[in-house]
């Protein structure tokens, strides 16, 4: 039977000194439970609102998309349905701005009708989104009105229209704000699209069918009709409702949702490692006390529990204290988030979110603490007589393999219940565990060499504070995994934005070519070709393009196929409007895999070359036969070649190729590629271009990089901050941990000043030794994150690696600047005062 | 008189690597109910290894040992304790009073363990009759050498134990306080009629018991009565 008043009792006293120490050591815990209080309520706000916003996303109740008009038949259907009804066009193409006689690369959505039904589109003057159908007028995106510091009343030109600007466009409707910079909107009245001549045979059109449905007409029926989505679907029109678009939206988010949830996870993990680091330091400054109770009677479990409660309501007030702040921090998260969201999402406290929280964090806090809280179990009362007398550790106990087994069994389900695959959970799972499992073997490893190696003829002040990392006690461990980690996470990020960057802004290397003109009709081409000549710019390619679709392969057609529920080719490549060109020969990033590329001789089969992923996509191999309908005329093709192509140079590349002598007659357009030696003649180039040949869209590396780079910076921007987190909870261990040393040290400090150091020889062994504790954190945590980089760089992103060392160089400052800092400043106390105080107050 | 205490070839070795170092060897001794008993002999002779061995905080290596009727190798650590908290006292050398508890929570401790409602009466009792009733909710901090000594004497009596273990009582206080902690602990040992086991090197100290066991490497080298503490 055990005593429980008595264990609760002496809990209590004996934590009477040591409760704000022991706050210290949970400390660390608190900003883990921040992060996943923070982000667990604002995920479950964005959920919330996307149930309550996603009418207003979609703008209507149902939506029908394609990049094609309605055909006849599928016009008959929408037809019949009640209710209003909107279009729109939507395409890319340049606008010329003639007060600054520059011209910028736009998306232009051309409407027809009251769309959006539901929701409105953000302009200024706010009412501008109301009557520019009706006064013929365009809403233009703010950004760029800003740039070419255009007002409402100017006029832009669009293809071969010239039209008056009626308002500021804050942002396009139901669009995020992620690479606007590259394509700013413009709004137009649809019975105005004609006029530019911005649409011909052959260019990129998106069309969208709104309907704004009665309330009793169930769109979700509609949709769900098997024969009338068999029509849409084998005409590769997608129809979406309103429960579409919040799965859709559930499921873009859950990959955010994800990957926060994995930061904070990583934060909480590293809190733990700091709580089973502190406890360890506090039981052993409880070993005589203990050992005294063992003595007077008092049994091992019961020793454990005293503890153990303790470290438990401590852990439970950290638990509580990160729920209120995460609480709090979720404030702050809609704003950093802002580039990636549709909508601003509500703040509200979520009780699931702090229940959760508070579950897991309790649960996971504690089986942390329990680890070097087991060790009292053996704490002999033989302690009392010998304070040297240490027991024979047993390598095997087994309570204490079980809690590690919880531990994972703990994060499995934490990443089970993000992922809902049991297969990435293990794999998140072993991959945190190794990543923690190196950092521990590295720290280690540190230890033993500096203990075997360290040189006698340095100075005493480097000795002794190199000792000071591998003596009884030391925290180089947990500080190396606990640091070093939040340092990885934040070189990895800084690595892959670098490589991203530098490997779009190689593509301009050499001979290589920057600037992309499309949408260029056949007659428009040798013009065309001039004023590239005249600019002193080279050709380096003129590709004609034919637009065409799937009719039928191997032996049956596409409808036949569709039907064929054991059809192997993906719908994607099924569907796509195929974008070909034909020549005999390969271009210098192709790479001939099967077959050989077959010229086509009259009266002969045609035979095509095909890339090998669009080749696999469609299950097809060499003499498997492939139907075109080139805008109705039938083709009949046979696959001659596979290819593999080089997607590293802003170059075109064609996923179909057709010889020479099949196509010429066929409606088509041209792609000229080009360089520029400098912006300025890329600027005068694409003013002339424009000028001359409205309907011509050009589009600069430049451009694709300062888009990108935006992109970049605004997603990492919200990385950033998450891998704060991880950083802020290493210092946080790293504070509570000095803290602990302190009380460690002042002994032998005291000892030191005593005979005869000075307070300069004292400063110096400390700085020393956070030094080489910032050093070989910050340094393990950027060789992994080198590593790690290479590893994602080379094969998931398949980027050419090469190392910026600049921003890693500044983590590394940073990080070793920040560890001195925190390390001196709490050791000022014990260099301040005179060691007489010091000792007092330390028997106190 | 009944035995309270006794040692049959009783010995002791620790392993250290591939080697073995022997600390005691085939002691053999019986302690009656109300005998004090001196262990004296040099640094190093095995005194307070043994006074770990006959107050069950260690393990013996080969032999027995019977404290209070109780066959020590035949309990486990936990009734080990059980039987230390009822039936065993102990005043260390060093105090061994836990910093974070008052005087009197630190006596309260043995009988607290026990669940026994008195405990704050009756160390307060204690604490008086040491001399410390106006130190009460003093932490050890705050306490001299020789009161902390003397909270530690309340304690070692408070669960009135049939048995009293003291290493060195005095050895860390100065003589005129070493000499009432000593008066102190002789006199209630004499009230509560308390079997005593005393480990020292002060032979003046030891000379107050009524039997002296001298220890030599390991051995018993001499047993003798002592006749003018017994007169």
């Amino acid at each position: 039977m055990r005593n429980w008043p008595f264990i609760f009792k002496t809990a209590i006293r004996d934590s009477r000194k040591n409760r704000w120490r022991l706050f210290m050591f949970m400390s660390s815990i608190v900003l883990g439970i921040t992060a996943l209080v923070a982000i667990n309520s604002f995920n479950y706000n964005l959920v919330k609102d996307i149930d309550a916003q996603s009418k207003s996303l979609l703008g209507a109740d149902l939506q029908i998309t394609a990049n094609k008009a309605l055909t006849p038949d599928l016009q008959a259907i929408v037809d019949s349905l009640p209710g209003e009804k909107a279009m729109e066009m939507e395409l890319f193409s340049m606008a010329y701005i003639p007060s600054a006689d520059a011209s910028q690369f736009v998306r232009i959505k051309a409407i027809d009708g009251d769309y959006p039904f539901y929701g409105k589109i953000d302009t200024e003057p706010e009412f501008a989104a109301e009557n520019y159908q009706a006064d013929n007028k365009i809403l233009l995106d703010d950004g760029l009105m800003l740039e070419y510091d255009l007002e409402p009343g100017d006029s832009i030109r669009l293809g071969e229209k010239y039209f008056e600007i009626g308002g500021r466009l804050k942002s396009l409707f139901g669009s995020i704000g992620l690479g606007s910079g590259f394509a700013p909107g413009v709004y137009i009245p649809l019975d105005r699209l004609e006029a530019t001549r911005l649409v011909q045979a052959g260019s990129m059109v998106d069309y969208s069918y709104y309907f704004k449905l009665p309330d009793d007409f169930d769109a979700e029926e509609w949709e769900n009709n098997k024969e009338r989505r068999q029509s849409f679907r084998s005409e590769s029109f997608r129809t979406t409702t309103i429960e579409d678009q919040k799965e859709n939206l559930d499921e873009a988010f859950s990959g955010l949702n994800s990957f926060l949830n994995l930061i904070a996870l990583v934060s909480l993990i590293l809190g733990c490692i700091g709580v089973a680091s502190s406890v360890l330091i506090y039981i052993k400054t409880k070993i005589p006390s203990i050992a005294v109770l063992r003595c007077l009677g008092l049994k091992s479990a019961d020793a454990f529990w005293i503890y153990f409660i303790q470290i438990s309501v401590l852990g439970f007030f950290s638990v509580l204290t990160g729920s209120v702040l995460g609480s709090l921090t979720q404030i702050i998260l809609p704003e950093i988030l802002k580039d990636v969201l549709p909508y601003e999402v509500s703040l509200s406290i979520s009780g699931r979110a702090i229940i959760e929280g508070m579950i897991m964090g309790s649960i996971i806090t504690a089986l942390f603490a329990v680890v070097p809280l087991l060790s009292i179990r053996s704490i002999s009362p033989l302690k009392t007589l010998r304070s040297s007398f240490e027991i024979e550790k047993s390598r095997l106990d087994p309570v204490k393999w079980i809690v590690y087994i919880l531990i994972l069994l703990c994060f499995f389900l934490f990443l089970f219940q993000l992922t809902k695959d049991w297969k990435s959970a293990l794999v998140f799972c072993i991959g945190l565990m190794f990543s923690f499992f190196l950092l521990f073997i590295v720290s280690m490893a540190i230890m033993k060499l500096l203990k075997k190696r360290l040189p006698r003829s340095w100075s005493y002040v480097l000795r002794q504070g190199l000792a000071n990392l591998y003596r009884p006690n030391n925290q180089t461990a947990t500080l190396i995994v606990s640091i070093g980690l939040g340092t990885s996470i934040l070189t990895v990020l800084f690595i892959i934005q670098g490589l991203l960057l530098s490997n779009v802004a190689s593509m301009d290397a050499g001979n290589q070519p920057n600037m992309i003109l499309y949408g260029i009709e056949t007659n428009q081409k040798d013009s065309l070709a001039e004023i590239t000549r005249d600019f002193q710019m080279p050709l380096t390619q003129q590709v004609p393009i034919v637009t065409m679709r799937l009719d039928g392969w191997k032996g049956k057609t596409k409808a036949q196929w569709m039907a064929d529920s054991t059809r192997t080719a993906s719908r994607w490549a099924i569907n796509r409007e195929a974008r070909v060109t034909y020549r005999d020969t390969l271009e210098s990033d192709e790479k001939l895999l099967a077959g050989t590329l077959r010229k086509y001789s009259p009266g002969d089969s045609v035979f095509i070359s095909l890339e090998e992923g669009f080749a696999d996509a469609l299950d097809v191999d060499i003499g498997d036969e492939l139907v075109w309908n080139v805008q109705g005329a039938i083709i009949k093709t046979y696959v001659g070649s596979l290819r593999e192509i080089e997607f590293r140079s802003m170059r075109t590349r064609f996923f179909i190729l057709f010889p020479e002598g099949v196509l010429e007659k066929a409606p088509q357009f041209h792609v000229i590629v080009t360089k520029s030696p400098s912006n300025q003649v890329m600027a005068d180039y694409r003013s002339a271009v424009v000028k001359k040949f409205p309907n011509v869209s050009v589009v600069d590396l430049g451009s694709i990089l300062n888009t990108l780079n935006d992109i970049i910076s605004k997603i990492s921007y919200v990385i950033k901050f998450m891998a704060a987190f991880s950083i802020l909870t290493g210092l946080i261990v790293l504070l509570s941990s000095l803290y602990l040393s302190k009380f460690q040290r002042i002994r032998e400090s005291v000892l030191l000043r005593t005979i005869g150091a000075s307070r300069k020889q004292i400063f110096r062994i400390s700085a020393t030794e956070y030094f080489l504790l910032g050093v070989l954190a910050s340094l393990t945590g950027i060789i992994l994150a080198i590593a790690g980089s290479y590893l994602i760089a080379k094969y998931q992103l398949e980027l050419d690696f090469n190392l910026n060392w600049i921003p890693i160089m500044l983590i590394f400052v940073f990080i070793v600047g920040l560890t001195v800092l925190i390390g001196i400043l709490n050791s000022r106390e014990v260099l301040n005062k005179s060691p007489l105080e010091i000792l007092r107050r330390e028997l106190m | 008189m009944n035995e309270i205490l006794n040692l049959k070839s009783v010995s002791k070795s620790y392993s250290s690597g591939s080697r073995s170092l022997t600390v005691l060897e085939d002691i053999n001794f019986t302690m009656n109910e109300g005998e004090t008993l001196s262990i004296v002999g040099p640094s190093g002779s095995g005194k307070t290894t043994l006074l770990g061995l006959c107050a069950g905080l260690d393990k013996i290596s080969s032999g027995s040992i019977t404290l209070c009727g109780e066959e020590l190798e035949l309990l486990s650590e936990d009734e080990r304790a059980e039987l230390r908290n009822r039936k065993v006292g102990f005043v260390f050398q060093n105090f061994q009073l836990i910093p974070t508890l008052t005087a009197v929570e630190n006596a309260m401790i043995p009988l607290e363990l026990n669940a026994q409602r008195n405990a704050y009466d009756k160390a307060k009792q204690l604490l008086e009759r040491v001399g410390l009733g106006d130190r009460l909710n003093h932490y050890p901090s705050q306490l001299s050498g020789g009161e902390q000594q003397r909270v530690s004497i309340a304690r070692a009596f408070i669960n009135d134990p049939a048995i009293l273990f003291a290493d060195e009582p005095t050895g860390n206080l100065d003589d005129n306080t070493g000499n009432t902690v000593e008066s102190l602990l002789f006199e209630i040992n004499r009230e509560k009629k308390t079997s005593l086991v005393l480990v020292t090197h002060d032979l003046e100290l030891a000379a107050k018991t009524s039997r002296i066991i001298q220890l030599k490497g390991g051995k018993i080298y001499s047993d003798s009565l002592n006749n003018a503490a017994l007169t």
